[in-house]
């Protein structure tokens, strides 16, 4: 069921983009910026964290947990400080949404942020930002230095007797500290690694003490959540999901880009404001949110793209980006490369994942030369079956879901590795962006 | 402390000097807890060294008082520290699987022939290292490739080699969504948490990051109420009572950091 009553493009994260300069403060508080912190800055924190309870915000990270219920876990009764770290350290293949939006306008996370700490009662935040960024981490810098500079960050916050620290961190290149307790570590300075859980962040964090980890886009949410109610926030999207959200288009798609919908569009619908997939081909299969999500195909244009609604479908939300191949691609070269990609970052902690990984690419490489064996599928799902769920974190998971969902809907491609390279099945260059209409290798 | 150990596998050649150590200290201070800084510090080690060198490890360890297996342990974790020399432009070419398809794969290859290096080499002349690199987020753009870690978007084999020329000849080049592009170490300084005052440089993002919004603009479509008009009716600045005295969060949190050497500007 798509979205009723509203339009089918809300920008509301996005509505500055096209702004003069839209990353600088002055600009930012033209369009409205800072009178949602200023108003926060009115209520109790109590009161905001339930405003955002009450508008269903879901954690934009890929989890979908609710954040204002996130928020209500820190024990206010623990003497320890508090923290609030956000996770920037946007990794996830396929997924694009926090980095555009941080570049162009940064103070719509740092209001957030700032407000967000008020609501859990912090006094350090800290944004983890990868750092292979260069340009965005710039743009948070200076946009830090900007609100600390008109008193929205530093000791008493606009004369609230409310002292918070902001601190931009860059990250080192590190797909796996984007798991929240990965991204603790390395914010600690170890190597990311997660932690096992219980305790939860909320309770032991950051340093030990109680520590809301949240992605960009949630945060960024939060100020639109202020300034026009919970009610409002929740009017858009489904029933449990509710808001809106940016959606990122990539791949063969005439327009690829930042849509900003409700929750609960579909692929039909985006695919249609985005011009189709490219033109004279068809959609082969996606990702509904990064590549450890399970893949999709035309069978599922018209779900829902809400929680509930991918996850019917077998799949999950996750970070809502939608990688679109069309019939030119290889999927066994696909979850080849993917597979490549979590090997190399699984950060070693756990056997099954360290090594499981390492057993799926000697598979998947000989299927992808043409070279494989009689049993390799079987041992695909086997090895698959035997890693997912094993594993302290979920990037092991997410290396699975490629490969289970590919042989499930198309299992021919990996039988046709028994003997057949996948370049020759499918020749590489029909696929790329340059490829001229009616390209052959 | 710092200039009394030497390490057996010094370069002897270390740049790391007490400028350095006084903003590696300088780092640390901004954190509650000083390992914190130890990323940034490692940034600003292969800023000032073109790499992570055994002094700038040591230098790192003796600021925070840690060994320097300890820090190694962390330098050798992440692939943006590199225990070679760098030179002059890091170039990144996405070789993940939507890059790849997109032409990443064909990018990757043509440039290793034209600078007649492989992954993680450096040119001759030192001016390039060419690295296969992970998705680093711009999936609307791709191919995508990074200079220095700024965005270089919808590339094809022909716009890489004469992007790499360019560098090579010591041409100006703008990211298309970025700075001008600065050396590779003058980027790690950034990352170690010393602005450029670069920022305004660049546009605020491309065609595909602006083109739902465009389509929104052009179709009249907004958030409910407008919602995104309402952003913009209250006055800018008024004077704003703090929060009532009773909600403020405590300071007694602030004496918890024990350790704490935050700085206070």
């Amino acid at each position: 069921m798509a979205p009723q009553g509203t339009d089918t493009l809300t920008p509301v994260l996005s509505d500055n983009w096209d702004a003069d300069q839209p990353w600088r403060l002055d600009s930012y508080e033209e369009g409205g910026g800072y009178l949602a912190l200023r108003k926060a800055l009115r209520m109790a924190p109590d009161q905001i964290v339930t405003q955002v309870k009450d508008s269903g915000l879901r954690g934009r990270g890929g989890a979908g947990f609710p954040t204002g219920m996130k928020w209500s876990f820190i024990p206010q009764d623990n003497p320890k400080p508090k923290y609030l770290v956000v996770n920037a350290d946007e990794s996830e293949p396929g997924t694009c949404k926090d980095i555009p939006l941080m570049l162009a306008s940064p103070h719509t996370l740092v209001e957030g942020v700032i407000i967000s700490s008020y609501a859990i009662r912090a006094s350090v935040a800290f944004i983890y930002v990868r750092g292979e960024v260069l340009h965005v981490i710039r743009r948070l810098q200076q946009a830090v230095a900007e609100a600390r500079e008109r008193g929205f960050i530093g000791t008493n916050v606009l004369g609230s007797g409310w002292d918070l620290d902001v601190v931009v961190h860059a990250g080192a290149g590190a797909y796996i500290c984007g798991e929240e307790t990965a991204l603790l570590d390395s914010l600690e300075g170890r190597r990311g690694q997660p932690r096992l859980r219980p305790p939860f962040p909320a309770v032991a964090g950051l340093y030990g003490c109680p520590t809301v980890i949240n992605n960009v886009e949630s945060i960024a949410s939060v100020p639109s959540i202020i300034d026009n109610g919970a009610d409002w926030f929740a009017s858009m999207g489904t029933e449990k999901s509710k808001g809106m959200t940016l959606y990122s288009l990539s791949g063969h798609v005439t327009r690829p880009g930042q849509y900003e919908a409700p929750l609960g569009i579909t692929l039909r619908e985006l695919l249609d404001l985005a011009g189709g997939v490219r033109e004279g081909h068809q959609l082969k299969f996606w990702t509904p949110g990064g590549s450890s999500t399970p893949l999709l195909t035309d069978e599922h244009l018209d779900i829902p793209l809400d929680y509930e609604g991918v996850a019917g479908a077998g799949s999950m939300l996750g970070t809502k980006a939608l990688q679109v191949f069309d019939e030119t691609t290889s999927v066994v070269r696909a979850v080849l490369r993917w597979t490549e990609f979590y090997k190399h970052e699984s950060c070693g902690k756990c056997t099954p994942c360290r090594e499981g990984t390492w057993w799926l690419v000697q598979i998947l490489e000989r299927l992808a030369a043409g070279k494989g064996r009689e049993g390799d599928i079987e041992t695909l799902l086997d090895l698959s079956d035997n890693i997912f769920g094993r594993s302290f974190c979920a990037l092991a998971d997410g290396a699975t879901a490629p490969i289970t969902s590919a042989i499930q809907y198309f299992r021919d491609e990996f039988e046709a590795g028994m003997h057949t390279p996948a370049h020759e099945l499918f020749p590489p260059e029909a696929s790329t962006l340059f490829a001229t209409a009616g390209a052959n290798a | 402390m710092a200039e009394s150990t030497v390490s057996p596998y010094s370069t002897g050649d270390s740049a790391v000097t007490e400028q350095t150590i006084a903003e590696m200290r300088e780092l640390a201070a901004r954190y509650p807890v000083g390992r914190s800084a130890l990323l940034p510090m490692l940034h600003l080690v292969q800023s000032v060294e073109g790499r992570i060198t055994p002094e700038g490890i040591e230098a790192c360890a003796d600021v925070l008082g840690l060994t320097g297996a300890e820090v190694s342990a962390v330098a050798t974790f992440y692939t943006m520290y590199k225990r070679r020399p760098v030179g002059d432009y890091h170039v990144g070419v996405c070789t993940n699987t939507l890059c790849a398809i997109m032409g990443g794969d064909l990018i990757f290859s043509r440039l290793k022939e034209h600078l007649d290096v492989g992954n993680d080499e450096t040119t001759e002349d030192g001016k390039i290292t060419l690295e296969h690199i992970e998705c680093n987020a711009a999936c609307d753009y791709a191919p995508v490739m990074m200079v220095n870690w700024e965005f270089f978007d919808d590339m094809t084999p022909e716009s890489a080699t004469a992007l790499v020329d360019d560098l090579r000849e010591g041409h100006e080049v703008k990211s298309p969504r970025g700075a001008t592009v600065c050396t590779w170490r003058e980027a790690e300084r950034v990352l170690a948490g010393y602005p450029d005052g670069r920022a305004d440089e660049g546009p605020a993002g491309g065609a595909a990051t602006m083109v739902g919004l465009q389509i929104a603009r052009e179709r009249g479509w907004t958030a409910p109420n407008g919602a995104n008009g309402s952003r913009k009716t209250a006055p800018a600045t008024e004077p704003v009572p703090g929060p009532r005295p009773e909600d403020q969060p405590g300071k007694e949190s602030q004496a918890v950091h024990a350790d704490d050497e935050r700085k206070e500007s």
